[in-house]
């Protein structure tokens, strides 16, 4: 055991927790990214909904959402505890501003990962947890001919406050009562200062992701002369620029729609 | 030129130190930085007051024994130089100098402008070195090694250990120079067989002198006088990894 | 008095292998009772201290960097010799020894000359061994090129930076050994002085400079790998802090000091810029392959270049004086470095010198570009031309190089027998602390093999000899020998900060150097030597009178350091003079006005001179005793060297 301790104790093994949290976290992104494009469907939160039900009741998925939650929490923990061994390994400070050429995102990590946190945390406040542990999210009611794929929509209030959600069929008609958090997510996004919230947070994302998603490789030790510009354009074009953008939109676009 | 100078005193391990002004008069831009600090120390001794002490010792940037920190950059606002490369037509009339030392937990202040670096020495003892005492040697070209090899091992080879990579290091961490070590003897066939515990040993005592962490910023490949390169790092950490969770026969080593 | 070297008789080449076998050993059990102390840890005092350690010996290391890493053996650049004949062009053992002896001017001892060459390719095979980065070919094996000269390639590199890595290889292997808690390594601490007890080197005074503190440490033997004094000229391409205080402390305990006169001064450095320069730096001498030296052919001209009326390109080729070629014309631009230093020194003497200071001449790349192409001449010297650049903000690509002579190398230093055995017993002197193999001259790349042969491959066994005679009695520190000289080292230390004057240390040592250049230098005359003698004289009594020591010794102190090394500077310089006075030939790196060719060249007086000066301390300003070791050649033909 005292092997595994040495290994995560040394300051090369912290960053690898860092770095394979990190690179968790990531692929994480590219998964909630594709199903937050439910959102753009324009079907009355149908797909949306049903999307959101299925991660929260499907228990696999459950599992991973709570490795992910965990992964944050280490992440954030090592990113605490690594920031306080390097000041330490500096007690006075140049009288200088140092000048030395480095990209600004990595000599911020800590600062952009402090806006990712809070974010999180409100993201999470807002949508998860009214989602999962309160009734301030109501429920909606698709009924959905299978034949002609016609579907009505209604709210509906559930008898029990333990109902969750139904999936069943009369006749033709598959009838689908989820929670409506579509409905959630256009009322948040209806606020302009909620909108910016999202918005910097991507941007932080943005620049987080620049220098992190390419400095786990290396810290991984996986740098190779032809793989790491492949690397480094995945971590430019999909997790600086792709991903930070398509969150952005959600917010942007139905606030703009909403209006 | 004339020059106002801002310098770090600090007269002992023990004392607190802080910033001085001094001018520096008639200063030629053909003079190198050190022998720029040359010229006010002389006119200082005229006036019995201590020399501004700083390490210097070869002055062709190769020694690595100067270690100033000017203007918020190690050896100052050029490229792969030593401060002692340095020269003064890189600075403008007038201009406004700050000198400090080498800042680092690992680096103690010793005197004004001079840090203990021995920590860098005792992380090489603790197994910067292939095993081979004198007289054991096969010949020469019985090993070969393939010319890109060689180069490449050379590239790391050539850190001299100013400690630049510290200094410029937001986190005062010293994985730069650890790793060249541990990638040139790990690049070589000779250096095979202690490969994965000399990465092990280093980073430990790297660890233990209250180094900080690396977090691929980048500043120490931008300020090393010798432009060596953050691959190096990626490199020590792909040996210190594979030596603590897949090779075997290391755990045999700790158990010692 | 007549010295015995005590090489071994018999054949050259069995000499060394025969005497191997000759010497004691000491038992293994025993060698851990012993205890070595080795002060400077360049290439022969980490290769010394590692390989003793690794036979089981106590080292104690002493350096005055603030690690060992920083000697100023890291610095040597071009390469460093061995007879492997790898390239079948005719290289042996042999030849590399006839070369060092026949460009030493035969002022070497011949078995020692041949064992250096005899063992220089073991160096390669450990240095190898030991992850030394020597350049390649593609097929794997090692790369030679030829170097100074030389006819046959037998010079192995590692770019530039060849001294380096050979010290960083040593230096690991010293680390080895600290590891193992076989050498305790004691940084930034200076040696002061030796205790000897009853005739024979038992320990040494030590100065810790963070503290000040002064220390005694014993042991069995002392080995001296402190490196050359060519910092008594002031300038010259050494590190500022390489200096001749441990060797001159020891020779004044007694060590013999050896043909002190023996200065090489390298013709291609970067030339001084005024007064504030510190040191000099030198550009590898393979740019005297393509470039081609000169200087304007009257004063007139040569004015208006120091003056910046004119640029070197707008001088007239009819206005050029290309006086290698002109004088050497068989050899040209590739003359030996004290011709080609010594010419320089003529013109800019006749004020035909060049920059601002009149104190270079050109080195021109005009032809080599035209001839070449400038991406060929980039890519052999374009590191060189990079230097150049940065350090002058001049560019050779397009206006000639200045270049002037510079001090490299001081082949004198302490008198040793073929042990490395100093005249004191117990006292050894090892690299280019001792005299031994380079006569009066040194051939390019062949410090670090002298260096090194010295600590891997001589030491071990020499050592061993004498510490076995000896046995492992445990020295007794509490011989008053030690207090003594403690007290003696103490009561140095005082006086140097006592002094409260007007004038600085570096001054002092400047002047020292203006002295050593002008009549000790490249040309000597008895005039100018005689005249020399007197004004160090002043400047001795000059120095305890006026000179500023500021601070106090218990604490860092720069001042102090200085001082102390700059006033056994100023005692050396003068012996540099008696010796150079007394030896009224020419010879290798001394080169007498008095005494040369027809052409120009040096003339040897083998009649005379053919020995090694020892000179022997008498007393504080005393004059010193020499003693002389007669050199015998039984192997080569002593011939006149001639480059015309």
């Amino acid at each position: 055991m005292s092997q595994f301790k040495q290994t995560f104790n040394s300051s090369i093994g912290k960053k690898l927790i860092m770095a394979l949290t990190g690179l968790f976290l990531c692929t994480f992104l590219i998964v909630h990214l594709a199903g937050n494009l439910q959102l753009f469907q324009n079907d009355e939160g149908y797909a949306f909904n049903v999307y959101a039900n299925f991660l929260t009741h499907f228990p696999p998925i459950e599992v991973i959402a709570y490795i992910l939650y965990a992964f944050i929490v280490i992440h954030a923990l090592y990113a605490l505890i690594l920031t306080i061994n390097n000041r330490k390994a500096r007690p006075v400070q140049y009288a200088h501003q140092p000048k030395s050429p480095t990209s600004w995102g990595s000599k911020n990590m800590g600062l952009l990962g402090s806006i990712l946190l809070l974010f999180i945390v409100i993201h999470m406040s807002d949508f998860w947890y009214k989602y999962k542990y309160t009734d301030t999210v109501g429920f909606k009611e698709y009924r959905t001919n299978v034949l002609s794929n016609e579907r009505t929509v209604t709210d509906f209030v559930p008898e029990s406050k333990e109902f969750e959600h139904s999936y069943t069929t009369e006749n033709d008609v598959e009838v689908v009562r989820v929670k409506d958090l579509h409905k959630k997510v256009s009322e948040s996004f209806s606020q302009w200062w909620y909108v910016l919230i999202y918005v910097i947070a991507q941007g932080a994302l943005s620049f987080h992701l620049l220098h992190g998603f390419q400095s786990a490789f290396r810290t991984l030790g996986w740098t190779h002369r032809k793989y790491t510009p492949i690397v480094e354009q995945i971590g430019i074009w999909l997790f600086a620029v792709i991903i930070p953008l398509g969150f952005a939109a959600m917010p942007v676009v139905y606030f703009f729609m909403g209006k | 030129m004339k020059l106002t100078l801002k310098v770090w005193r600090q007269k002992d391990a023990n004392s607190a130190g802080k910033m001085e002004t001094y001018p520096a008069d008639n200063i030629s831009p053909d003079m190198s930085f050190l022998e720029m600090l040359d010229v006010v120390n002389e006119s200082l001794i005229h006036k019995n007051i201590e020399p501004i002490h700083f390490d210097h010792d070869c002055r062709e940037g190769i020694c690595g024994m100067c270690s100033l920190y000017i203007n918020g950059q190690p050896h100052g606002p050029k490229r792969a130089i030593t401060t002692c490369q340095l020269h003064m037509r890189s600075f403008k009339d007038g201009d406004t100098i700050t000198i400090e030392p080498w800042r680092a937990a690992a680096f103690p202040v010793i005197k004004d402008l001079a840090v203990d670096r021995s920590a860098f020495d005792r992380i090489q003892q603790a197994g910067g070195y292939i095993s081979v005492n004198t007289g054991a040697a096969q010949d020469a070209n019985n090993i070969l090694i393939p010319k890109v090899i060689a180069d490449e091992a050379f590239n790391s080879a050539t850190c001299i250990g100013c400690g630049a990579c510290v200094a410029a290091c937001k986190n005062a961490s010293a994985m730069l120079f650890v790793s060249a070590k541990i990638t040139q003897l790990g690049l070589l066939p000779q250096g095979q067989p202690e490969r994965y515990r000399r990465a092990q040993s280093m980073v430990a005592q790297m660890d233990e002198e209250g180094f900080g962490n690396c977090t691929n910023t980048g500043a120490c490949e931008a300020e090393c006088p010798k432009e060596i390169s953050l691959t190096n790092i990626s490199r020590m950490n792909n040996d210190f990894l594979s030596a603590k969770l897949f090779r075997e026969e290391e755990i045999a080593h700790s158990g010692e | 008095m007549e010295l015995d070297g005590k090489v071994p008789a018999g054949p050259l080449a069995n000499k060394w292998s025969k005497y191997k076998f000759d010497l004691k050993l000491v038992n293994p059990a025993n060698k851990r009772k012993y205890d070595i102390i080795v002060v400077g840890t360049g290439l022969a005092g980490a290769s010394a201290a590692a390989s003793l350690a690794e036979l089981g010996y106590n080292v104690k290391a002493f350096c005055f960097q603030d690690s060992p890493r920083r000697a100023h053996s890291i610095a040597a650049q071009g390469g460093i010799n061995a007879a492997k004949n790898y390239q079948n062009d005719g290289d042996s053992v042999f030849r590399l020894f006839y070369d060092t002896i026949k460009g030493g001017d035969y002022r070497a001892r011949e078995g020692n000359v041949y064992r250096l060459a005899e063992v220089s390719v073991n160096i390669i095979d450990q240095c190898v061994a030991q992850g030394v980065p020597f350049a390649r070919e593609y097929g794997g094996l090692l790369d030679n090129r030829s170097f100074g000269g030389s006819q046959v390639s037998r010079t192995f590199y590692a770019r530039g930076q060849t001294g380096q890595q050979l010290l960083l290889g040593a230096y690991s292997a010293l680390n080895r050994q600290i590891n193992a808690g076989k050498v305790k390594m004691y940084t930034r601490t200076e040696m002061l002085d030796v205790v000897v007890v009853d005739g024979h080197a038992k320990g040494i005074v030590t100065r810790n400079m963070i503290n000040g503190q002064i220390d005694t440490h014993s042991g069995h033997a002392v080995l001296l790998c402190t490196g050359g004094y060519g910092n008594v000229f002031y300038l010259s391409t050494n590190a500022i802090g390489s200096n001749v205080t441990a060797a001159w402390r020891a020779h004044k305990r007694g060590a013999f000091f050896a043909n002190p006169c023996y200065t090489q001064i390298h013709p291609t450095c970067i030339p001084v810029t005024g007064d504030h320069q510190s040191k000099l730096t030198l550009m590898s001498e393979s740019l005297r392959n393509d470039g081609r030296v000169w200087a304007p052919k009257t004063v007139e001209i040569a004015q208006k270049l120091q003056k910046k009326e004119i640029t070197a390109d707008q001088v007239k080729e009819d206005d050029r004086d290309y006086f290698l070629e002109r004088k050497y014309p068989a050899f040209g631009n590739l003359v030996p470095r004290d011709v080609a230093s010594r010419n320089a020194k003529e013109m800019a003497d006749e004020g035909k010198g060049v920059g601002a200071s009149g104190l270079a001449v050109y080195l021109d790349f005009a032809d080599a570009i035209k001839r070449l192409g400038e991406d060929t001449v980039r890519a052999k010297y374009g590191n060189l031309f990079d230097m150049y650049i940065q350090i002058t903000d001049e560019n050779p690509y397009k206006q000639p190089m200045r270049i002037y002579p510079a001090v490299h190398y001081t082949m004198g230093g302490l008198w040793v027998d073929y042990n490395l055995q100093t005249s004191v017993p117990g006292l050894f002197a090892l690299g280019e602390c001792n005299f031994s193999d380079h006569g009066a001259n040194r051939l390019g790349a062949s410090a670090l093999m002298q260096g090194l042969s010295d600590g891997y491959f001589v030491i071990p066994f020499t050592l061993g000899d004498y510490l076995a005679k000896q046995g492992p009695k445990k020295v007794d520190e509490n011989h008053p020998a030690f207090a003594q000289t403690k007290q003696d080292v103490i009561d140095h230390v005082n006086k140097l900060i006592s002094l409260k004057g007007t004038k600085t240390t570096n001054e002092y040592h400047r002047d020292l150097g203006h002295i050593m250049w002008e009549y000790c230098g490249m040309a000597r005359t008895e005039e100018g030597l005689i005249k020399a003698k007197k004004m160090i004289q002043e400047l001795k009594v000059d120095f305890w009178k006026n000179a500023i020591i500021v601070g106090k010794n218990e604490e860092v102190n720069a001042s102090l350091e200085r001082g102390g090394r700059v006033a056994d500077f100023i005692e050396l310089g003068e012996l540099m003079v008696d010796d150079a006075l007394m030896r009224r030939e020419s010879c290798g790196g001394h080169f007498r006005l008095e005494s040369q060719t027809d052409d120009g060249e040096a003339l040897r007086d083998d009649e005379n001179f053919a020995f090694v000066a020892a000179w022997e301390f008498m007393g504080e300003n005393q004059p010193e005793r020499l003693n002389k070791e007669k050199l015998e050649f039984e192997a080569v033909h002593l011939s006149q060297r001639n480059y015309a």
